[in-house]
């Protein structure tokens, strides 16, 4: 029978899967041929129905709120148990940082660039406070702490005398800010911890600015500058004043 | 910056293999006959997938890759392994088959009244005819994405829906036409 050979190719020509030529000539045949018409319009019905009842199963809100959850960006911070709150608050901090850049008149690029340094020594900050041991070395004697640095960063700096001044120096460890190599100091002022970075002016990304003082009035303060081709960093949870007097210890040396 | 922030990688496989997430599901459920694996199964398909993402050839097809990543993924689980040992398909030749059925399918068409049986006959069938079946009707994948999703050649996914409809068209047959 002729038509055996046509039924042959009726699914392929119904899955839209037949050659241009054949295509046509299949059109041609099923047009004049009741038998291969009523088969073909037979196979769309089960095509139809297998469609429906292929379409079966619907997963859970949940299921997918689990699984959306777990391909979600996630930001690539060193979370432990017990940082989560230390985390939110340098988020804050980049909030902050954010809407300021809206009242300065600097082009975008640089005050983008400034914020993510900004964040960045936030997030080094967060650390030592979240950290069991936040520092290498454990001194309270300057003397003690800046030989220590002698040898792991490339530069040397001066630390301040702080008799009667109410700070306590803490210790020191080593920091890295966009591979930049620097150093991490951490003063106590009545039970409060404010870091101090310095860092190579010369390795860090230009236009973060001279004397720029920040007033943080959320989770952190922070004053930096430029002195000797170096950069400080001076950031805490205290007040204003308390930076403020720290940033002049160093800036008098 | 040290400060990477979210990898953009990430954004992107998202945004491309949420809309899947349905038809996935569907998928796996069809495949495990079973909600907890088929969940087991979608999950551990995103979470390769995320993972294999930055290998991933843009410019070839996203969704036959996220199926196949499945299908392989279900086939070496325990469920898949047991569902194929049972019908080995070494009897399969390429090339169409000729199908040359004495009824015409109207026959069947008077059991599809009932969505439950054609239900039934699809889950009954052997694995690989039923995947590729639900990959031809329910996805409606064109032979060729058919062929990159089953990692076979084209006249392997002609001959083996030829024979996945030819399987399911002989069960829906009314019992009295039988034998
Ligand atoms: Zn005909």
């Amino acid at each position: 029978m002729v038509c055996d050979s046509w039924k042959a190719k009726l699914d392929t020509y119904l899955d839209g899967e037949l050659p241009e030529q054949e295509l046509r000539a299949f059109d041609a045949h099923v047009r004049g041929c009741a038998p291969c018409a009523a088969d073909a319009l037979a196979r769309v019905q089960i095509k139809r129905a297998i469609q429906v009842a292929g379409k079966r199963f619907t997963p859970s809100a949940e299921f997918r709120k689990k699984v959306r959850q777990s391909v979600a960006p996630t930001p690539q911070r060193r979370l432990r148990p017990g940082w989560i709150f230390t985390s939110a608050l340098a988020l804050v901090f980049v909030a902050a940082a954010l809407t300021l850049t809206y009242w300065a008149t600097e082009s975008g690029r640089d005050q983008l660039i400034r914020n993510q340094v900004y964040s960045e020594i936030a997030d080094l900050h967060v650390d030592s406070l979240a950290s069991s041991s936040p520092v290498d070395v454990v001194s309270a004697d300057r003397h003690t702490v800046k030989p220590w640095f002698q040898g792991k960063i490339p530069f040397a700096f001066d630390l301040p005398e702080l008799q009667n001044t109410g700070f306590t120096l803490l210790g020191g460890r080593m920091a890295y800010l966009d591979q930049a190599p620097g150093a991490h100091l951490i003063y106590d002022v009545r039970k409060h911890h404010i870091s101090v970075f310095v860092f190579q002016e010369r390795l860090l990304p230009a236009g973060l600015g001279e004397n720029s003082f920040l007033p943080m009035s959320l989770a952190f303060r922070m004053e930096t500058w430029s002195q000797n081709g170096l950069r400080y960093f001076v950031i805490g949870d205290t007040g204003v004043s308390e930076i403020e007097s720290l940033a002049k210890l160093f800036k008098g040396n | 910056m040290g400060m990477s922030g979210p990898a953009p990688q990430s954004d992107a496989f998202e945004a491309l293999a949420m809309p899947l997430f349905d038809q996935l599901y569907n998928f796996a459920h069809w495949l495990t006959q079973n909600r907890e694996e088929a969940e087991d199964l979608v999950q551990e398909t995103y979470t390769k997938a995320l993972k294999g993402f930055s290998s991933f050839q843009l410019g070839t097809n996203f969704r036959a890759w996220m199926y196949r990543i499945l299908r392989n993924t279900f086939l070496t689980s325990r469920s898949g392994l047991a569902a194929t040992s049972t019908v080995p398909l070494d009897t399969e030749v390429d090339g169409p088959v000729l199908a040359v059925e004495n009824q015409t399918p109207e026959a069947i068409l008077m059991q599809l009244s009932s969505s439950q049986l054609l239900q039934d006959a699809i889950s009954a069938l052997p694995v690989h005819f039923r995947e590729i079946l639900l990959l031809c009707e329910v996805e409606e994948m064109s032979y060729q994405e058919i062929a990159e999703t089953l990692s076979i050649p084209m006249g392997t996914v002609m001959s083996r829906l030829a024979r996945a409809r030819k399987t399911l068209r002989d069960r829906l047959r009314p019992q009295f036409q039988e034998g």
